[in-house]
C-alpha cells in the first residue's frame, strides 16, 4: 500500500503535500478495507448465520446484538442455537441475550454434540417459520485441529439439512489481536468457509489494523463492528471511517 | 507457543555456533536477525531496541570473542538475557501471614479471567492442599456468575456469589468476611472484563482493590494481543497496581510478543501461564525455562516436575517388582498410560525435550490423542481375567471387547500383539540380556503407533 502511494506521488498524480498524501492514503486504506464487501445475506428461508472464533473474542455477545437488531429494527423472528456446549454457562449467557432480544433459544445440556444443537436449531426455525437462525459455537484456538474438525462438521450438518446454508459464516476477531489475527482468519476460513469478519471491542484503544491484512490477503471483508457492551453497540463496517480512525491519534 | 520466534532465533544461533571465530560484524549480523525476529513476534519496539543493545554489549565483551568457543558463549548470553527479559528466575505469589490470602483478578473482556480463576484455584489446591474459595464479582456479563459457580464446582472451590443485583465492591467485601469466618486459606476474586479506557469501570476496580486490600493483584493477558498489550498493561498498572501477570491462551500459535514485552514495560513478572482448554492446563511461568525452550534447549526441569507430581512412588515400586517378575498385565499398562497422560497432552511433553524443536517430522505433527483413547477403551472393555491373561481372548471374547469399546476385532488383536511384544522385551531386560535390535524394530513396527498427522 505504501509502495502504491509512493508511486502515485512520484508520478505526480498526488501532490507531494502532507494533507494530500494523507487524504490519498486514507482512500487507499479504505479501498483495501472495502475488498469483497457484501451485505449480510438474509435471503435464506430461514437464513442461517454461523458464528465462529477464538475464545473470548465476543461471539456470544455479538450474536445477542445481531439478534436484537434483526428482531427490533427489522421485525424479523429470530431463533438462536446454543452451540457452545463446552464452556460452563455459555448457554445461560446466550439465554440472557435471547431474552433481551426477544429471540427464541434452542439449547442442549453441557457436553452435548454441537452438530446436534445446530440441527435442532435449524429444524425449530423451519417448523416455526422463523426468518433467521443464528448458531453460536464454542470458542476454539485455531491451532487445535480436532476442534477445527468439529467446526467443519457443524457446518456440514447445517448444509446437509438445508442446502445453501449456512448463508453467512461470521468470524469474530478481537481488535486487540496482533499479527495472529491473520492466522486465525486463514485457518477458520479453511475449516468453516468464513464469509465475513465481525471486529469486536473497537471501543478500546486498539484499532484492529489486522483486518486490513485479512481483507487484502484472504479477501474476507469486515461486515460488522462491535463498540460496546449494550445491545445497540453494533454497527455496519464503514471502510472510510475505519481508515480515518487508523491514522488518527 | 513461540514457534515462529523460536525457529528464527534457532536458525540465527546455529549459524553463529557453526563459526570457529566471531568477528564484530558476525555479531552485528546476528543482532540484526534477532531484532527482526522479535519485531515480527509483536514484541514492543522499545523493548526490542533495549534488548539487542544489552545483548550486543555483552557479546562484544573481550571474554566472549576471545574464548575458545565464542558461538556457545553467545548462545548462553542470549539465553540469559531472554530469561531476564521475561523476569529472571521466576516470581511467587505473596501469601498472607494469617487469615485468607486475597487474590484479585483483572483484565480485558475475553482475556480468560473466569477460567484463570478456576485454574488458579485448582493449582493452589493441588499444590498446597489449600482451601480455596472464589468470589463472583462480574455482575455485568450475562451468566458470568453461573460460569464461575460451575467451574468452581469442578475444581472443588466454594463460590461466594450474590447474583447480579449487588454492587461488585460490596460483593467482594462480603465474600472476604465470609472467607475469614469460614477460615479459607485463599480467596480469589473474579471481576468483570473491562476496557482500560473505561473510566467508571477502572475506578470500580480501584475501589474493590482499596476495599479488600488483596495480597496479590493479577492481570490476565491474552497471549495473542498485539502492540496494544503494552498500553493495556500500563493502564491497568495505574488503576489496579497489579503485582503479576497470568498469560492466557499460550497454547495457540501466537508469537508471544505480549509475553516478552509486559515485564520489560511494567516491571511486573509473569507468574502463571495458561496453556489449554482443560482446567489442569495451568502452570507456574518460569522465564529461564521458557527461554531455554524458545532456543530449542528443552525444559527437562519442568518435565521432571510434572512427572513427580503425577507419578505415585508406591505405584512405581509395585510396577518395578512386577516387571522383574514378569507379571506386567494389561491393567498395569492402562495405569501407566493414564499416569503419562495426566502430565498433559503428549505434544506438550515433547516440547520439553531438548532438540525436539529441531526434529522436522515432529514439527508440525499433531499427535492424535484419540488413538490413546481407543487403547483405553479396549482395555476397559475387558474383564479383570482377560486383562491379567490376554491369551484368553479368542473369537467371541474379541468380538465382545470390540463391540464394547466401539472398535473392530483387528484393533483388539493389534493391542494384544503390541502388549505381547512389550512383555517379551521386558523379560529380556529383567533377565539382564542385551536387547536384540531386530526385536526392537519389530516392536515399534508391529505396534499400532500413534497416528501422526501433518498439517
Amino acid at each position: 500500500m505504501v509502495e502504491r502511494l509512493e508511486h502515485e506521488v512520484e508520478a505526480g498524480k498526488v501532490p507531494a503535500e502532507g494533507d494530500a498524501v494523507q487524504a490519498r492514503l486514507i482512500e487507499i486504506l479504505a479501498e483495501v478495507a472495502a475488498t469483497a464487501r457484501a451485505p449480510i445475506d438474509l435471503s435464506g428461508e430461514p437464513a442461517v448465520l454461523l458464528m465462529v472464533g477464538v475464545n473470548g473474542t465476543g461471539k456470544t455477545t455479538t450474536i445477542g446484538k445481531i439478534a436484537w437488531h434483526l428482531s427490533k429494527e427489522f421485525g424479523l423472528s429470530v431463533v438462536l442455537g446454543a452451540g457452545d456446549t463446552y464452556r460452563a454457562a455459555a448457554a445461560e449467557q446466550l439465554a440472557e441475550w435471547a431474552d433481551r432480544a426477544g429471540a427464541e433459544l434452542v439449547r442442549a445440556e453441557e457436553g452435548a454434540d454441537p452438530g446436534a444443537v445446530a440441527f435442532d436449531a435449524v429444524e425449530a426455525a423451519r417448523v416455526r417459520g422463523a426468518d433467521v437462525v443464528i448458531i453460536d459455537t464454542a470458542g476454539r484456538l485455531h491451532t487445535q485441529t480436532n476442534l477445527m474438525d468439529e467446526l467443519a462438521k457443524v457446518r456440514r450438518v447445517i448444509t446437509k439439512q438445508l442446502p445453501g446454508a449456512p448463508h453467512e459464516t461470521l468470524l469474530s476477531i478481537d481488535a486487540t489481536t496482533g499479527q495472529n489475527g491473520l492466522r486465525q482468519a486463514k485457518i477458520f476460513a479453511e475449516a468453516a468457509a468464513v464469509d465475513g469478519v465481525v471486529l469486536t471491542k473497537l471501543d478500546g484503544t486498539a484499532k484492529g489494523g489486522i483486518v486490513l491484512a485479512i481483507a487484502d490477503e484472504l479477501g474476507i471483508p469486515v461486515k460488522l463492528i462491535g463498540t460496546g457492551e449494550t445491545l445497540e453497540d453494533l454497527r455496519p463496517f464503514d471502510p472510510t471511517d475505519f481508515a480515518n480512525a487508523l491514522l488518527s491519534e | 507457543m513461540f514457534d515462529q520466534l523460536s525457529d528464527r532465533l534457532q536458525a540465527t544461533l546455529s549459524d553463529v555456533r557453526s563459526r570457529g571465530k566471531l568477528s564484530e560484524s558476525d555479531v552485528d549480523a546476528a543482532m540484526r536477525e534477532i531484532r527482526l525476529a522479535l519485531l515480527e513476534a509483536d514484541v514492543n519496539f522499545k523493548v526490542v531496541k533495549a534488548f539487542t543493545k544489552t545483548l550486543k554489549e555483552r557479546c562484544l565483551g573481550a571474554d566472549v570473542l576471545g574464548s575458545l568457543d565464542p558461538g556457545q558463549q553467545v548462545i548462553k548470553i542470549v539465553n540469559e538475557e531472554l530469561a531476564a527479559l521475561m523476569g529472571g528466575t521466576g516470581s511467587e505469589l505473596a501469601f498472607a501471614s494469617s487469615g485468607p490470602t486475597v487474590i484479585l483478578m483483572a483484565g480485558l473482556q475475553g482475556s480468560g479471567k473466569t477460567t484463570a480463576c478456576a485454574k488458579l484455584a485448582r493449582f493452589l489446591r493441588e499444590e498446597g492442599k489449600k482451601d480455596v474459595a472464589l468470589a463472583a464479582c462480574d455482575v455485568y456479563r450475562p451468566a458470568a456468575v453461573e460460569q464461575l459457580v460451575t467451574v468452581g464446582g469442578r475444581v472443588g472451590a466454594h463460590v461466594y456469589e450474590k447474583g447480579t443485583d449487588a454492587d461488585p465492591v460490596e460483593i467482594a467485601a462480603w465474600a472476604l468476611e465470609q472467607a475469614k469466618t469460614e477460615r479459607r486459606d485463599v480467596l480469589i476474586v473474579d471481576t468483570a472484563g473491562r476496557l482500560h479506557v473505561d473510566k467508571d469501570l477502572m475506578e470500580e476496580l480501584a475501589d474493590i482493590r482499596k476495599r479488600i486490600k488483596p495480597h496479590d493483584v493479577l492481570l490476565v493477558v491474552d497471549a495473542m494481543t498485539g502492540q496494544d498489550a503494552v498500553g493495556v498493561a500500563e493502564s491497568f498498572a495505574e488503576a489496579a497496581e497489579f503485582d503479576g501477570v497470568v498469560m492466557s491462551k499460550l497454547d495457540g500459535d501466537a508469537r508471544g510478543g505480549a509475553a516478552l514485552s509486559v515485564k520489560a514495560v511494567t516491571g511486573k513478572p509473569i507468574l502463571f501461564a495458561s496453556t489449554g482448554e482443560k482446567l489442569e492446563a495451568f502452570d507456574r511461568f518460569h522465564p529461564d525455562r521458557m527461554a531455554s525452550r524458545i532456543l530449542g534447549m528443552g525444559d527437562v526441569l519442568s518435565l521432571i516436575e510434572k512427572a513427580e507430581q503425577q507419578i505415585d512412588e508406591k505405584q512405581a515400586l509395585d510396577l518395578e517388582q512386577k516387571l522383574k517378575k514378569n507379571q506386567f498385565t494389561l491393567e498395569d499398562m492402562l495405569q501407566q498410560m493414564r499416569q503419562v497422560r495426566k502430565m498433559g497432552p503428549l505434544s506438550g511433553i515433547l516440547g520439553m525435550l531438548p532438540g525436539m524443536g529441531a526434529m522436522k517430522q515432529l514439527k508440525n505433527a499433531d499427535i492424535d490423542e484419540g488413538q490413546l483413547d481407543r487403547v483405553e477403551a479396549i482395555i476397559l472393555s475387558m474383564t479383570p481375567e482377560e486383562r491379567a491373561n490376554p491369551t484368553l481372548i479368542k473369537g467371541s471374547r474379541r468380538k465382545r471387547i470390540a463391540n464394547g469399546s466401539g472398535t473392530r476385532p483387528q484393533h483388539v488383536n493389534q493391542l494384544i500383539k503390541q502388549f505381547d511384544q512389550m512383555r517379551k522385551m521386558m523379560r529380556h531386560v529383567a533377565s539382564g540380556k542385551a536387547l536384540d535390535p531386530q526385536q526392537l524394530a519389530q516392536m515399534s513396527g508391529g505396534a499400532p503407533r500413534p497416528k501422526i498427522r501433518r498439517r
